[in-house]
């Protein structure tokens, strides 16, 4: 009755997507973490980033690599300027401003590429001299394998960069308490503008990767959407629950539409069932499976 | 230390008036912190104490007047650059980064000694960063050392009793190589045994470390017995400054302290603290 060849294949894609949503997620909790602000435009830096290397390789006719190093440069002026220019001004303004801007940023960089690229998704000139490999008779395109081990990477970065490097121990002590942070010489602006530039940069690389896949267009900005119930589920503050969520999301997602097209028929589950698990974490675990509770102590 | 030994104060603070909205925190409040010295400030909840401290580690820039550090005024510094030149400061509610151990608390107060910034801290195995991290590592060792909380040195801090998160939050701020050191209430909450503990660091950071330090305490016992010198506040008014013995000798402190029965209450604006009387039976 059940196909677990069929299923099996589902669970490895979503566990490679589940992956690239890990990452993303990790680059939003890095926001949340440093200056508790959520970013709606989180969706639309794996889309600029996924335009810019497109045009750099089409236009410009870059090799894969050096396009692919000059994008993380772009992304990180890009997260730099996108803080000092936009969000540094908001810094102490209401939560409830700073996320109205990041939603407006949103709609404006979707437009902007929009404006520029046009409204088609364009696919990216091939990369790899074969699109699929076959994993222990599991068919996976290359890019999703090349996507898989630049996700374990980024993570290994991440768990360095915060337990062992100066700037992650600054990041976290921001985290905790800015006066504090400050009182021991860490520039709390410089944390704030630090994380963006990360979280740009880590995001595009995710843009890079589903664009090769599937081709660059606004749907990419989806992706944007789609970490809220990796997040969530993680807890908004935890850099290894973000990684978790974004597995399970991943999974969820394709074990849903396995489910679906085999036996309910029901459609459209692959994009419905991550939210309505969603709902179902907000109902039970509020604070997700690592995040903090919130204790106020008067 | 000795490098830079000229006479003069550590610290000065220079008429400062803090106000917030309508309510003085504090009104033409002068003193001088002299190098080597352990300086306290004392005075009834609500004085402007912790305010003064603010003051002085960038927190809050004083309304008037001004703070001067080394002959230096530092009244515009940023906080975050006053850690860097030297002025380092516990919190009088206890301020550990929760979630890390012991010993990333303390690395974080090493954080504007640390040159190892992103790209050479990834290549720390090949160039000089390991051998940076490991003279920072025998410094802050030598803390832990010293403040005896080897045992829990990769405990996480959240989770530590109440004197012992005192200590290691005293570790983070020593581990900047302050010349000057800010303890808002050290002994805050603490047992008999735990304070005497504190005193004697306190003492030895000042004498063995030479960290000059400027301090809050209620504990009157304490204040006597390690300060070398007291200003006392009262409705954010200096009324009075010098050797403890001389200080609550002084009537203006008596009457702040033991709050005599016929004291009518004065508005600080209306009469200037050196004119205050009892006026009425």
């Amino acid at each position: 009755m059940v196909d677990w060849f069929q299923l099996s294949q589902f669970v490895l894609n979503g566990l490679i997507v589940g992956a690239l949503y890990g990452v993303v997620a990790m680059s939003f909790v890095l926001i949340y973490k440093a200056s508790q602000v959520v970013n709606f435009a989180q969706g639309e830096f794996l889309l600029v980033g996924a335009w810019v290397c497109w045009w750099l390789l089409t236009d410009w006719q870059l090799p894969f690599w050096l396009g692919f190093l000059f994008t993380l440069a772009f992304m990180t002026a890009f997260g730099l300027i996108l803080q000092v220019v936009v969000l540094r001004p908001l810094i102490g303004e209401p939560v409830i401003s700073v996320i109205m801007a990041t939603i407006g940023l949103g709609i404006f960089f979707q437009a902007l590429m929009k404006w520029i690229f046009g409204v088609f998704a364009k696919p990216f000139p091939p990369i790899f001299p074969v699109e699929r490999v076959n994993v222990l008779g599991l068919e996976v395109q290359t890019a999703y394998l090349l996507s898989l081990v630049i996700s374990i990477l980024i993570m290994a970065g991440f768990a360095w960069f915060f337990t062992a490097s100066k700037h992650g121990l600054a990041m976290r002590a921001t985290a905790f308490d800015q006066q504090v942070a400050q009182s021991l010489g860490i520039s709390v602006p410089k944390v704030f503008a630090m994380s963006w530039a990360i979280s740009a940069v880590v995001s595009s690389v995710a843009g890079v990767v589903v664009g090769v896949v599937n081709g660059v267009s606004s749907a990419l900005s989806f992706y944007g959407i789609k970490v809220f119930p990796a997040v969530i589920l993680g807890g908004l503050d935890s850099v290894l629950g973000a990684v978790l969520g974004g597995l399970i999301v991943g999974v969820l997602e394709n074990v849903a539409q396995y489910v679906d097209s085999e036996f309910l028929q029901w459609g459209n589950m692959y994009t419905i069932a991550p939210f309505y698990a969603l709902i179902l974490i907000l109902l039970i675990k509020p604070y997700g499976l690592f995040g903090t509770r919130n204790i106020e102590r008067v | 230390m000795a490098g830079e030994a000229e006479d003069g104060p550590v610290l000065e603070a220079v008429g400062v008036s803090l106000r917030f909205g309508g309510v003085r925190a504090l009104t033409d409040v002068s003193f001088r912190v002299n190098r080597g010295e352990v300086f306290s400030i004392i005075g009834p909840n609500g004085a402007g104490k912790t305010s003064m401290v603010n003051c002085v580690s960038g927190r809050y820039r004083p309304t008037e007047g001004g703070i001067r550090f080394e002959g230096r005024d530092i009244t515009r510094v940023p906080t975050r650059k006053r850690a860097a030149i030297g002025i380092g400061r516990t919190f009088q509610n206890l301020a550990l980064f929760g979630h890390m151990t012991v010993l990333e608390n303390i690395m974080v107060g090493r954080h504007h000694l640390l040159r190892r910034g992103f790209g050479p801290g990834m290549l720390w195995w090949i160039g000089g960063a390991r051998r940076e991290e490991i003279a920072h590592r025998r410094e802050v060792e030598e803390i832990i050392d010293f403040l005896e909380i080897q045992h829990v040195r990769k405990a996480v801090a959240g989770q530590l009793s109440y004197g012992l998160r005192k200590r290691v939050e005293l570790a983070r701020a020593m581990a900047l190589k302050p010349k000057l050191i800010l303890l808002d209430e050290p002994m805050a909450g603490m047992n008999l045994e735990e304070k005497e503990d504190m005193a004697r660091f306190i003492i030895d950071l000042n004498e063995e470390w030479g960290m000059t330090v400027l301090m809050i305490e209620h504990d009157m016992g304490v204040v006597m017995d390690i300060s070398h010198r007291v200003v006392v506040l009262d409705f954010g008014r200096k009324i009075a400054e010098g050797r403890p013995e001389e200080v609550m000798a002084d009537p203006h402190v008596r009457r702040a302290y033991l709050g005599e029965a016929d004291e009518v209450v004065q508005e600080p604006d209306e009469a200037p603290a050196e004119t205050m009387e009892p006026t009425a039976p």
